[in-house]
């Protein structure tokens, strides 16, 4: 019996449900929520070991076999991404007990923290197709709630159209199953893919599959993203970093599996058209991150470029790229939290947004600043850090593929990305001091172990590359050989 | 509503309120074999507390029914959440449900299900959130 791959989604969504019984307990809140995410982690690395020595793991909930019922699937790929949600969500929690204010944690804060992540978790792990819909929704709906929690008059006109992007996206989601749906009569992925690759990739199901990439680029923010920067930047601290490292990520999953899984028989379409929307996206956030000295868009556009990047693999799709994807994958989703997190607290410590209104922080905050300096590094990919290994094989990946054009913009991206982010430790860090030490606003532990433990971390992806590569490796294999899937889920 | 005289308005809620729960409570009970369930009732439950609502004001029918309708929806949750996780104690795979046939004294023999359990869940979150909404709505100035 697999029930233990229900719990990554199952554990946060009865925290959240106890929550709201000890509305008032925050210190129970806090610890419980915090030890949901750490349970998670453990759970997943079972679960990861698991899946390598006996495959792709499976539940059927009910018991109704495959093609019938729903079913969670357990596979490399979305194990991975589960482990780094939890990190991720358990560091910004920690964050968040310092950060957010009583007012809202008294709102339900945890709750929807946990329903976010059972979201996300449950996305990453179905093998339904409406199940993914219903999966995006607890997520969008809980992150609608966390974007508008606090009623400041910013965060209201941003989550107005946060929400009504989202709406609209997830009513095409609708459309495109639905004609999916009527296509190939099924809803099961992997039954889905079995009946197209009968069938052929018929002219009518590609059309099918451009709506799903539509769907995928407004909730990942490929191309699609002018909606992103400003709701990024309008939510606390600790919820920016959540969406940060979250929320974009869990559109690229579900644009990695519907175009390795359904939609792969046509790769001179519609790969060719991601890898289009990739390089618009990686001019488009290369752009955006050097035009603005608001802090927090420079942070945003980050997010663009990197969605930009990861989707060149897609693109791709030779088996180095994908590895190259998911390595970047599991980096980006650390290391933007972290970006977003320092990027928090030097709003929270200068009292300004503007970059040119900070000077000389490095003397006040040694730490902080040298943080910075690492993330930094990391985002560009210099090679002890996590981004390089990323890098490196999505370009070995498109060198291969003869996808130069797409080669060259990802690389002059990773400039843009150091030349933004120098800017700013170069404006923020270095100069003159300008805070001087009695007006100082204490910088709490609270704040910066979180930052430091995602700083340790992305030194350690970085250096224990090696030993991830069996996760990451099995992960593109999976990813590249659709039959595994299938057979693990319909022959077995 | 003070000074106005809605004696035919309240009269007639009292009757209809009932059977609209009456009909709420049978829709939910009757969702296995034909159409109802837990949504349907849930709904037509909260139309009728709603009735009560509009005809009798906020005091009187908060007196009358001391429920706070923000805590049902954590326990509604809660019911479905707990009867899909009991598949952990019985080793089956989680969701799973099951029915038994019992000899009730009115009744007869009756077909008992735990998917009416989690119908239940959804009822009394049906409920809560239909109601909080609506009172939330009608408490802000």
């Amino acid at each position: 019996m697999n029930n233990m791959i229900v719990l990554p989604m199952a554990i946060p969504v009865l925290a959240g449900i106890l929550f709201i019984f000890f509305r008032n307990n925050i210190y129970l809140q806090r610890w419980i929520s915090l030890f949901v995410m750490v349970a998670n982690i453990g759970i997943v690395a079972y679960l990861l070991n698991r899946v390598q020595t006996e495959g792709v793991l499976r539940l059927d909930f009910g018991g109704w076999e495959p093609p019938f019922g729903i079913l969670f699937v357990a596979d490399s790929f979305s194990l991975i991404l589960v482990m780094t949600t939890s990190i991720v969500a358990a560091i910004c929690l920690l964050y968040s007990f310092s950060s957010i204010g009583k007012a809202r944690e008294n709102m339900f804060f945890y709750s929807f923290v946990n329903f976010l992540v059972a979201g996300v978790n449950g996305s990453f792990l179905t093998g339904d197709l409406f199940n993914l819909y219903v999966c995006f929704e607890i997520m969008l709906l809980a992150s609608y709630v966390l974007i508008a929690l606090g009623g400041k008059k910013a965060q209201l006109r941003e989550s107005i159209k946060y929400v009504i992007i989202n709406v609209l996206s997830s009513w095409f989601f609708l459309v495109a199953i639905a004609f999916l749906y009527g296509s190939v009569g099924t809803l099961n992925m992997a039954h889905i893919s079995e009946r197209i690759s009968e069938s052929g990739q018929t002219p009518l199901l590609t059309v099918i599959s451009i709506v799903f990439l539509t769907v995928f680029a407004l909730k990942a923010g490929l191309l699609l993203y002018f909606w992103l920067p400003g709701s990024y930047s309008v939510a606390p601290t600790a919820v920016a970093a959540l969406f940060g490292g979250l929320l974009t990520k869990v559109g690229i999953y579900a644009m990695f599996r519907v175009f390795t899984l359904f939609f792969y028989h046509e790769p001179s379409i519609t790969h060719t058209f991601i890898g289009v929307l990739a390089a618009l996206t990686l001019i488009g956030g290369s752009i955006g991150a050097v035009a603005y000295k608001d802090i927090r868009l420079i942070v945003t556009y980050n997010v663009v470029i990197a969605v930009g990047f990861i989707l060149v693999g897609l693109a791709v799709a030779t088996p180095e790229a994908m590895e190259g994807s998911i390595y970047y994958l599991i980096h980006d989703m650390i290391v933007k939290s972290l970006l977003f997190l320092l990027a928090g607290t030097m709003i929270t410590v200068t009292g300004t947004t503007k970059i040119d209104e900070m000077s000389g922080l490095i003397r006040n905050y040694p730490l902080m600043g040298w943080m910075f300096f690492i993330v930094m590094l990391s985002l560009a990919g210099i090679p002890p850090l996590s981004g390089f290994i990323g890098k490196v094989l999505v370009g070995e990946g498109a060198v291969n593929a003869g996808s130069y054009i797409l080669l060259a913009l990802a690389f002059l991206s990773s400039i843009f990305v150091l030349y933004s982010l120098l800017r700013v430790f170069l404006q923020c860090f270095w100069g003159e001091t300008i805070i001087s030490t009695e007006d100082e606003v204490p910088v709490k532990k609270g704040w910066m172990i979180p930052c430091a433990i995602l700083t340790i971390a992305t030194i350690g992806i970085g250096l224990g590359a090696e030993s991830l590569y069996l996760y990451v490796s099995d992960a593109a294999n999976t990813l590249l050989n659709p039959q595994i899937y299938i057979d693990a889920v319909l022959y077995e | 509503m003070a000074g106005t005289n809605n004696l035919i308005l309240r009269t007639a809620t009292s009757l209809i309120s009932f059977l609209l729960l009456g009909f709420g409570v049978y829709a939910f009970f009757a969702g296995h074999n034909s159409p109802g369930g837990g949504f349907i009732g849930g709904l037509m439950t909260s139309g009728a507390i709603l009735l009560l609502y509009m005809s009798y004001g906020m005091k009187t029918v908060n007196q009358m029914l001391p429920i706070n309708f923000k805590t049902m929806i954590p326990v509604g949750l809660l019911t479905a959440v707990l009867t899909s996780a009991g598949s952990f104690l019985f080793d089956v795979p989680f969701l799973s449900h099951t029915f038994g046939y019992f000899y009730l004294p009115i009744f007869g023999e009756v077909e008992l299900a735990t998917a009416m359990l989690f119908d239940l869940g959804v009822y009394l979150t049906v409920v809560g959130v239909v109601m909080t909404i609506i009172l939330t709505i009608t408490d802000d100035q």
